[in-house]
């Protein structure tokens, strides 16, 4: 039942230009940042040679694209997201899918994942830029599964942020608005916690940057990754007490 | 409970923060019945339909959908539930075939048998030639049917219809009059409406709710029989002292109307050969008789508006 309401949603995007439009947008400026990168590696390549235990193309290459990737992820997930629930809402489809014999989890999960799908498929088509390296190069296959499942944990965290904020307003625009607020508030709060205010490090710990770095250098700590599945449980509950709440209010 | 009942609702009672819409509602739908929900905007219709299908928590009071408590097993109550919204929960960017597909699978209506579900609604419907066509795309009338289509699709025990004509055409009303009485066949439907000769042609029970509140419930025989006549209008030339017509026998209550006409009101049999007698006798020279009609649109207003009144004295 969550994979018809997701596969229902995947095909909503797919149906109207907004998706296309997105990933066309998208992986053209990613591409072009993967061009530069690569410039900057064959502008540095002879220097490199020379260098004992040098950084090599993941370092070069493939972790600036994927701190770029991240930020214009934050840019998008917002669009994506913001209809999910408020346009449900809007259109009274809802009714549709309260009176079917479905939980609210399952509605919820089911479409957290359908939006989920879509960035996997543009982390898909993104990753094959540095894959095609593999052609003529050779590639830290780790760093670049590092990096792979931080941009992953990191887009998932963004779209339950987003479909929590979907699903407290009917109108679409104000979810994009508070979302993207949302998510760049919790991407640079970690630039107070490099001060020495009090409690800089709790809010250090806050920051979703933070907890992706790491990811892109290769390290792969427990930490980062249950920081991000915390975010993700918890706002996919939000979402579904939030839900729940439409039933019971007024 | 009857075996056959198939919605038990008990106590409805639902706030919205300090307005009551819905207050102690309490009734009862048995299998091949057509019940009708009558009432003025506002009057708590739509209230009752969500709380029925789940889609608004009632503030108190107990719900079951063919013995099934709606708010212990949500789930497996809401399968024998169908349910139409004043607005058809249509998606625009689908098409006809593709969101039927859908929702009976929404429905857990198993995959081998989803594209006979599919086609017999759509031929229920009408909606057999525009299934390749984007529901955005139609017209007002073939999205309602849709949604009709989206409720009956996986033959639930209970069909809740809320103004389910509203925006056809009047062949199309027909047509889904139609489908409604053969649909109330086999399964229980609960419809509302503020078109009066509907219910009349489709209902087989009434209910008027006015401020959250049932203040008429019957058949639609008991109807009938209360529209029929009790008063008759009488026009003479020469008109008599009303106090000689009120000791006529069987009559309740006499009054003079313009043009000397009177209408007379009784109980039990029909006063008018006595009347005609009476009027040969002492030459009241009667011109008219007609018996007078109450139309379910007068009982309606008399329910509504009296207690309208009765609740502005009050508050």
């Amino acid at each position: 039942m969550i994979f018809t309401i997701a596969g229902r949603e995947l095909r909503s995007l797919f149906l109207s230009p907004l998706a296309w439009s997105m990933l066309a947008v998208t992986l053209f400026i990613l591409a072009w940042l993967f061009l530069t990168q690569i410039e900057i590696f064959l502008s540095l390549q002879p220097r490199l040679a020379a260098l004992e235990g040098a950084p090599g193309v993941a370092d070069i290459v493939v972790a600036p694209l994927f701190a770029d990737a991240a930020v214009v992820l934050l840019l998008i997930t917002p669009l994506i997201t913001m209809r999910v629930l408020s346009e449900e809402r809007r259109n009274r489809t809802l009714s549709l899918l309260f009176s079917a014999p479905v939980s609210m989890t399952e509605i919820v999960i089911g479409k957290y994942l359908g939006v989920l799908s879509f960035f996997l498929i543009l982390l898909g088509l993104l990753a094959l830029m540095p894959l095609s390296l593999l052609v003529g190069t050779e590639l830290d296959t780790g760093k670049l599964a590092a990096g792979i499942l931080g941009l992953t944990l990191v887009v998932a965290a963004f779209s339950a942020i987003g479909l929590y904020m979907s699903s407290l307003t009917e109108q679409p625009t104000v979810a994009a608005v508070t979302t993207f607020g949302l998510l760049l508030f919790l991407w640079i709060v970690d630039l107070a916690g490099d001060s020495d205010i009090r409690g800089g490090s709790v809010l250090a710990q806050l920051s979703m940057q933070r907890h992706f770095e790491p990811l892109l250098k290769g390290l792969f700590n427990s930490a980062d990754v249950a920081y991000y599945l915390l975010v993700i449980i918890l706002f996919t509950g939000f979402t579904i007490r939030r839900m729940d709440a439409i039933r019971l209010q007024h | 409970m009857p075996k056959d009942t198939l919605v038990h609702a008990e106590h409805l009672t639902r706030y919205y923060s300090l307005t009551c819409a819905v207050n102690d509602v309490s009734f009862d739908l048995a299998k091949g019945e057509v019940l009708g929900f009558l009432g003025p905007n506002g009057a708590g219709k739509s209230s009752t339909m969500q709380m029925i299908t789940g889609n608004l928590a009632p503030g108190a009071g107990q719900i079951s959908i063919a013995g099934i408590d709606l708010l212990d097993q949500p789930k497996r109550a809401k399968l024998e539930i169908g349910y139409l919204p004043e607005q058809p929960p249509v998606y625009r960017e689908l098409t006809v075939d593709e969101y039927l597909y859908y929702c009976a699978k929404l429905n857990r209506i198993p995959r081998s048998h989803i594209s006979r579900a599919v086609t017999t609604a759509k031929e229920r419907c009408g909606l057999g030639d525009v299934g390749k066509r984007l529901i955005g795309n139609l017209s007002k009338g073939y999205q309602q049917r849709a949604g009709i289509a989206q409720a009956i699709i996986h033959s639930p025990a209970v069909v809740v219809l809320d103004e389910p004509t509203v925006g056809l055409d009047p062949l199309q009303i027909r047509e889904i009059r139609a489908l409604i009485c053969e649909l109330g066949k086999e399964h229980g439907i609960i419809l509302s409406t503020h078109i009066l000769p509907e219910v009349q042609a489709t209902c087989n029970r009434i209910q008027i709710i006015n401020r959250g509140k049932l203040v008429f419930a019957d058949t639609t025989t008991g109807l009938e029989q209360r529209m029929n006549t009790t008063a008759l209008i009488a026009g003479f030339h020469t008109a008599p002292d009303i106090t000689a017509l009120q000791q006529l026998p069987g009559v309740d209550h006499a009054e003079l109307l313009a043009d000397q006409r009177v209408r007379i009101r009784y109980r039990g049999s029909n006063p008018a050969e006595t009347l005609i007698e009476q009027s040969v006798t002492k030459r009241w020279r009667l011109h008219e008789l007609t018996p007078e009609c109450r139309s379910l649109e007068q009982i309606f207003i008399e329910l509504t508006c009296s207690e309208t009144h009765e609740n502005g004295d009050t508050s």
